[in-house]
């Protein structure tokens, strides 16, 4: 139960960090496919017999370098939604090779917090630390480009290095909150709280700490309400994004029903 | 509305760059000199927009050379502040006027800014060159077209640029706050002593400030002061037809003649929504 | 040649009733998807396309804890869902990524729930990999003139909304001032896609119908530029990657020692992976091969009119 606890408390920080940015870039899309190309890891390390947090990794940085190279070329929401099924479906190929399906495809999908072993914790703690360094670094640009790509390229900043950048970031978040939270239910993590956070706050810092805070009420919320009610967590998880997404498009509302009025910052 | 005789800070020659096989700009040749004001002017489609990014280098051209303070354009170039075309933002992205502002001094850096007082001190001083110190706290995607226009030449002066790049600056404001920018633009070309080259499709705005034009017709160019390039023969010979160039009551109307007079249309001043 | 068709169709494909009955469901609902996905994919609204794939996954898991048809909950909750993205305002396009994640998050979630439920408190097994990644050899025939009846439905409602679809797509502001109500036409259109994406999870299952949805279609505009003969291309490749995929499925029982048949849906869904990887230098080769015609005209300012708009004035 511990370990439990320390993981889900560092999947909702990285969560949170990231996830201002996936909102702030509106990359939803492809924050919920790469969550996806990890699954199909995972059900492949499982037939090789591999060490599934390896499985992930790799998977979910090809996922992430193919959307942006698809994307590049074509439309980026057709490539996201193609490479997205192409990696499910081979991940439906290897569980079905593995002899355990049904629960693997299970917790793959929507997570089992409460299964985390100690020495899970080192390797999802270096590639959080990776995560959080590589956004510290990429802080600037990929704030300017998220006003618009024009802005940064004028200083220098190569739009499509710095997306192909981004999604490499998303795919380490991701592949150290899957066997977390699921390969399907990190996605709400990373949309509900940077969404709420930004309806009260308008300046950048603050926002993220804020979406960091709410991704943790929740996580830690979702694992208590699991734990009692037998229920998974990955329910709870959604449920309670879903809820805190309400809670700001309420306060919006509520709190500037003009056009426009300064920001509370 | 004379040029004046400093040294160049922007020189274009013989510029040709092709879009997808089609040559849009033809040996344009053109020079900026330091602190002057200088509008681009042509039609919708006439190679404005890809004139510009050429000079920032974000656009490959085919051949021509581009000189800044007389030597070739490298590719970063901290001498050049930007401001894009109209851009769509979000009214709920959490980044408030001053933070962008800010992103204009340190945006392509590594790493998280600081809250220095220097970097404070210029963001201030920057919101209070383009007058928008009320609203350097709201959110950028929920200022006014006016207001948005303001913070972005606040994020482009801000690195202290020796020429100022703008696209289209008045095409999305009313006559009045258009006005209101052409002034304020006119202020920190002669305060900050920046060069600015600004491309609209009106020139009639520009005339009060400006101190040369670029006109851009079929690929090609003619550059010069207002007197040396808005007249008959000039502008006949770019468009490839004849056109008059009727000056009324300081404005100046470029007119198409086409098949005698009934055909003849006046373009008029546009006051969009 | 004789051996090699015979090689290729394993002797009592075409005998075999589930086969007969996946492949009127799986082409039935690959045409569907391809009609519907040409305009989602124009739309750019893919996302939300896919979206409805997940809450269709909670309705067919939710259906099946109620004991009724996957095909209730599959089509029933995608319009529900149509409905509630609307509301919420996935029709912007600021912040409407953002409205169909979360709409998705949370059908996500639920659909966590009831295959937890499906697994405890029924004794069915293989809920998850049913509803998820489909069962098309396992449908009842008796569902097939459902399957049919729906995807006429769909058609129908896609032939009716056309012009003013295609108006809509093109230019939403155009659409208004021809008196088209253009939200209207974005609620039915949506119900359209549910509908598709409804019979499609029950040939691939549910998350994975975005494949037929957006791949045939993404593939088709790619290589023509003329809507009508785009609906056709997009048919055809959805058509022809379903029965090809049904027949490998069927063939692959024999692949390996053991008998175990890969899913079909993998099938599908590799080869629409491969259809719009090839459509990408076939479109090249094509626009090379056409020259330059399909280019737009140069700039108007060289057009002889009597308007000569840069200039100013007056």
């Amino acid at each position: 139960m511990a370990n439990a606890w320390t993981v889900a408390t560092m999947v909702a920080v990285i969560a949170g960090v990231v996830g201002f940015f996936v909102v702030l870039r509106a990359a939803a899309f492809p924050a919920h496919a790469i969550p996806n190309g990890a699954f199909a890891g995972a059900a492949a390390a499982n037939v090789l017999g591999l060490n599934p947090l390896a499985g992930l990794t790799a998977c979910a940085l090809l996922a992430a370098v193919g959307i942006g190279t698809l994307g590049r070329r074509g439309r980026h929401d057709v490539a996201t939604a193609l490479a997205l099924v192409m990696m499910l479906a081979a991940g439906a190929v290897f569980l079905g090779l593995s002899q355990e399906y049904e629960p693997a495809i299970y917790s793959l999908l929507f997570g089992e917090v409460l299964g985390v072993s100690s020495n899970e914790l080192l390797p999802v703690a270096g590639l959080a630390l990776l995560c959080l360094g590589a956004v510290a670094a990429l802080y600037r640009p990929l704030l300017l480009s998220s006003v618009a790509d024009q802005l940064g390229e004028a200083r220098g900043v190569q739009p499509y290095q710095l997306d192909v950048a981004f999604l490499v970031i998303l795919a380490l978040a991701t592949a150290m909150t899957v066997p977390v939270v699921g390969a399907l239910l990190i996605f709400s993590l990373m949309i509900g709280p940077p969404a709420a956070a930004r309806a009260f706050t308008g300046r950048p810092p603050v926002a993220i700490l804020l979406s960091v805070a709410i991704a943790l009420v929740t996580v830690w919320s979702a694992i208590a309400l699991s734990y009692l009610s037998n229920w998974p967590t990955g329910f709870f998880v959604g449920v309670t994004s879903a809820v805190s997404y309400a809670t700001g498009r309420a306060w919006t509302r509520w709190s500037r029903p003009g056009a426009r009025c300064s920001s509370m910052g | 509305m004379s040029a004046s005789e400093s040294a160049p800070i922007l020189e274009v020659e013989n510029l040709s760059v092709s879009l997808s096989g089609r040559r849009v700009l033809d040996q344009v040749s053109f020079s900026v000199g330091t602190g002057e004001f200088t509008g681009l002017i042509g039609t919708n489609g006439a190679g404005k927009t890809t004139l510009l990014r050429a000079v920032l280098g974000m656009q490959v051209h085919d051949s021509g050379v581009i000189h800044l303070l007389g030597r070739p354009r490298s590719k970063r170039n901290h001498l050049i502040g930007y401001v894009p075309q109209k851009i769509n933002l979000d009214p709920d992205m959490p980044m408030r006027a001053r933070d962008l502002v800010g992103l204009g001094l340190d945006g392509h850096r590594l790493g998280v800014p600081l809250r220095t007082r220097s970097r404070n001190a210029a963001v201030e001083a920057s919101l209070a060159a383009v007058g928008a110190e009320s609203f350097g706290d709201a959110r950028v995607g929920q200022l006014s077209g006016g207001e948005q226009q303001r913070i972005l030449i606040a994020h482009a002066i801000i690195s202290r640029p020796r020429l100022l790049l703008l696209d289209e600056p008045l095409a999305n404001l009313d006559l009045h706050s258009g006005q209101e920018i052409v002034g304020l633009l006119a202020a920190i070309a002669t305060e900050q002593k920046v060069a600015v080259l600004l491309s609209a499709h009106e020139i009639n705005p520009l005339l009060p400030v400006m101190d040369r034009v670029v006109y851009l017709a079929n690929g090609r160019a003619a550059s010069g002061t207002t007197e040396e390039v808005i007249k008959t023969e000039v502008l006949s010979a770019l468009y490839g037809h004849h056109v008059d160039v009727i000056s009324v009551h300081g404005r100046i109307l470029v007119v198409a003649g086409h098949e005698g007079l009934d055909h003849l249309t006046m373009s008029h001043d546009e006051v969009p929504g | 040649m004789g051996f090699g068709l015979r090689w290729l169709i394993e002797p009592g494909f075409w005998s075999s009733s589930p086969v007969r009955v996946a492949l009127v469901i799986g082409g039935c609902s690959a045409v569907v998807s391809a009609v519907v996905g040409v305009f989602t994919v124009l739309r750019g609204q893919s996302f939300a396309g896919h979206a409805l794939t997940d809450v269709s996954t909670a309705g067919g898991s939710g259906a099946l804890l109620l004991g009724a048809g996957p095909i209730v909950g599959f089509v029933g909750l995608g319009i529900v869902g149509a409905g509630v993205m609307d509301a919420i305002g996935v029709r912007r396009l600021r912040g409407r990524d953002l409205a169909t994640g979360v709409v998705l998050g949370a059908s996500i979630g639920l659909a966590a729930l009831f295959l937890y439920l499906d697994s405890t408190s029924r004794a069915t097994t293989g809920a998850t990999q049913q509803i998820l990644f489909g069962s098309i050899f396992s449908i009842q025939s008796s569902t097939a003139p459902v399957v049919v009846g729906l995807g006429l439905a769909a058609l129908v409602l896609v032939g009716v909304l056309y012009r003013p679809l295609l108006l809509s797509t093109v230019g939403p502001e155009m659409a208004v001032a021809r008196g088209v109500p253009e939200r209207l036409v974005g609620v039915f259109f949506t119900v359209a896609m549910a509908l598709a994406v409804g019979l499609s999870s029950l040939t691939i299952g549910a998350i994975l119908s975005t494949a037929l949805l957006i791949g045939p279609a993404a593939a088709a505009v790619r290589l023509t530029s003329r809507i009508g003969w785009s609906l056709l291309l997009a048919s055809g490749l959805g058509l022809a990657a379903c029965w090809i995929g049904v027949l490998l499925a069927y063939d692959s029982y024999d692949w390996n020692a053991s008998h175990r048949s890969l899913p079909v849906s993998f099938f599908i869904v590799a080869l629409i992976f491969s259809f719009y990887l090839a459509s990408g230098p076939a479109a090249r080769l094509r626009a090379r091969s056409d020259g330059r015609r399909a280019q737009p005209p140069p700039t108007q300012v060289s057009a002889p009119g009597p308007a000569l708009n840069p200039s100013p004035g007056g």
